[in-house]
């Protein structure tokens, strides 16, 4: 019998790589990429060990110094008012630190949770879609903006407008003094310096917020409107309920941010740890002590070396425990329709 | 018990029903002007920041403040050393943040067994995403400077924004992925592909728009964060800059400027802000022209290129 020619050529024009070759390519190639994916947590978990190690021996240089157990020498970071770890006698209470930190906080959420919300709200519910188009990017903008330069703006210029309208008030209710003799709002204060930080988060807050209000489905609007309400009732008795857990994830995560804030602060609320609420005074927070710090010659080892980490462990389980919670609450908005 | 009989009440009587919607329009109409008010503040908040920022700083921006290092005098003072410093350790974060953040975007969007690694990797990517910034500088202080001994260099510096900025580009990178339609998978599979060529040949090239997008957004981030490189111990004032990369003699191409000391100009801008004579607010305007002007162009591209990749996507 004669082999017939088949009409098309049964060989490749190309040499394929063996199947072994091909499965064991695949293999390292997944293996390098599972590497690449493991490196997030393997970022976590330095960081973890560093801020426990360094606080670690932060703790036993304190005990060491102070001569006191552990105990009383934790007792004595929660429980004193007097941060000093730069001067003798070194004071190791984190409550000014922090109370700096709730403060400008406090100041930033007075900012950037009313006007997040109602621009939010503005833009899903009421604003013309070519606003809606046109404003979006701006607060892209604004959240682009490097934050070294918002603490330039909060020094050179919302502290002088703040300086003229508290003295412009105190002139108008108590008039007829020399400019001197009024208050004067010192040129480092948490309220520049925190409402700065509340325009910083506010495009955060806005674009979080607006999400979680997209998210609610149309047929709620639709019924809402159905029975004659407005957009705005529409809005605040319908959409803000259903959307309630994304809206608090918004100011969780924006509030988490305004805590982690660091060169706002850092230039415009002042470097001197103070026991104070009153957002009036200049005060450091944790983010701004440890960039205070980090600036001077730090001797590796030293206890300011150590008191940054000691700081640090704060900031990082603060904002931990914010974000978590976040994550936590806009999961649920997701999973309720 | 207001509501009921009165609402029956206003139900009988057309005048009243037209007064409670006139009432509730004029709501209406108020916070409109309250949705107005509160966007006007974003708005004035650009308009005061960019308009001062120029007003002080324009007459110092010229050819010698680009060309001069730092001085103690504010009229002789430049930020050569300073452009030069970002630009090298944004090469280094580029260098470590794309390919690292690309792989693991893979691996998590395309390889990734759905299993409780795979959350805790993803919760573990949002909470790093949340972690401030000043974090990372410990981090990098206490490992990079001081268990690695790679010293306050340009490495360290690089790697530190590296990991800062590695959660936005794997989530833009798995969202981007995402996107693609299952179809071009199935019908690279259907020739023959394996699971690697769909991705590289067919997969990546497709999404490469929106991690693009991720990237830039991340490098412009980097760009302007000032806090972590701070806590490395990046020098506030150094005047003199890193070895060339390119050499004249053999190998030509040189790798010291790595281990190099370093400014950049967030940090160059926070130096002068945080002097009291006058004359150096003025450099820190300047800078802070130079950085506003560099992050704005590379996060408009970003906002531009996500315009235009939206657009063009017709699957």
């Amino acid at each position: 019998m004669v082999e017939q020619p088949l009409p098309y050529s049964t060989k490749l024009s190309v040499a394929l790589p063996s199947r072994t070759v091909r499965i064991w390519r695949e293999r390292i190639i997944a293996s390098i990429l599972f590497l690449a994916a493991i490196s997030s947590v393997v970022t976590t978990l330095v960081i973890i060990y560093i801020l426990f190690a360094e606080t670690a021996i932060f703790f036993e240089k304190v005990m060491e110094v102070h001569q006191e157990s552990l105990f009383e020498a934790l007792v004595e970071f929660f429980t004193s008012t007097d941060w000093s770890p730069l001067i003798e006698p070194v004071g190791i209470g984190i409550l000014p630190l922090l109370s700096g930190t709730f403060t400008t906080c406090f100041v930033a959420s007075c900012v950037a949770i009313p006007l997040g919300t109602i621009a939010a709200i503005y833009l899903s519910e009421f604003a013309p879609a070519k606003a809606r188009e046109l404003l979006k990017p701006i607060l892209e903008i604004l959240a682009g903006i490097p934050t070294v330069v918002y603490g330039y703006f909060a020094l050179l210029v919302v502290t002088p407008f703040l300086q003229k309208i508290i003295l412009g008030v105190q002139q108008f209710f108590n008039p007829g003094k020399e400019p001197w003799e009024y208050y004067e709002l010192p040129g480092f204060n948490m309220l520049g310096a925190g409402i700065v930080v509340g325009l910083m988060v506010l495009p955060y807050v806005t674009s979080l917020t607006e999400d979680a209000l997209q998210a609610v489905p149309v047929e709620l609007r639709e019924g809402s409107y159905a029975m004659g309400a407005t957009r705005l009732q529409t809005a605040i008795k319908v959409l803000m309920p259903a959307a309630a857990s994304g809206i608090v994830a918004a100011y969780i995560l924006g509030l988490a941010r305004a805590i982690g804030e660091t060169m706002i602060v850092a230039v415009a609320a002042g470097l001197q740890p103070k026991f104070t609420f009153n957002p009036l005074e200049g005060a450091s927070t944790t983010t701004a002590f440890i960039v205070s710090v980090s600036l001077g010659d730090l001797p590796h080892g030293s206890l300011e070396y150590q008191s940054i980490f000691a700081a640090g462990i704060m900031l990082f389980f603060a904002t931990l425990i914010l974000n978590v919670l976040g994550y936590f609450f806009s999961r649920r908005y997701r999973e309720v329709y | 018990m207001r509501s009921q009989r009165s609402i029956l009440n206003n139900l009988r009587n057309p005048i009243a029903i037209a007064a409670s919607i006139q009432e509730r329009k004029r709501w209406e109409q108020f916070f409109i002007v309250l949705g107005w008010f509160s966007l006007l503040v974003a708005l004035l908040t650009l308009v005061f920041l960019v308009g001062d920022l120029f007003l002080r700083g324009l007459p110092m921006l010229n050819w010698k403040f680009f060309t001069s290092p730092p001085s103690s005098d504010p009229e002789e003072a430049g930020i050569l050393t300073a452009w030069v410093g970002s630009l090298l350790v944004i090469l280094v974060t580029a260098v470590v943040a794309i390919p690292l953040g690309i792989a693991a975007g893979i691996y998590l969007e395309e390889y990734a067994p759905k299993n409780w690694l795979l959350d805790f990797i993803e919760v573990n990517i949002t909470n790093l995403a949340g972690v401030p910034s000043i974090i990372y500088g410990l981090l990098a202080l206490g490992f990079f400077v001081y268990i690695l001994n790679w010293g306050e260099s340009i490495l360290t510096a690089g790697f530190t924004l590296a990991l800062l900025i590695l959660p936005v580009v794997i989530v833009t990178t798995r969202e981007s992925l995402r996107a693609i339609p299952q179809g071009i998978r199935e019908a690279a599979y259907a020739v023959g592909s394996s699971r690697w060529q769909v991705i590289a040949d067919h997969v990546l090239p497709y999404s490469m728009g929106g991690i693009l997008t991720g990237i830039i957004v991340g490098i412009s981030r980097a760009i302007g964060e000032t806090a972590p490189l701070i806590t490395i111990g990046a020098l506030t004032f150094i005047t003199f800059l890193p070895d060339p990369p390119i050499q004249s003699e053999f190998p030509y191409i040189s790798f010291k400027w790595i281990w190099s000391p370093f400014t950049v100009l967030p940090i160059q801008m926070f130096n002068w802000v945080s002097r009291p004579q006058e004359a150096f607010q003025v450099n820190a305007a300047a800078a802070g022209i130079v950085l506003l002007v560099l992050t704005l162009a590379v996060n408009g591209t970003a906002i531009y290129l996500r315009y235009r990749f939206r657009k063009s996507i017709k699957w």
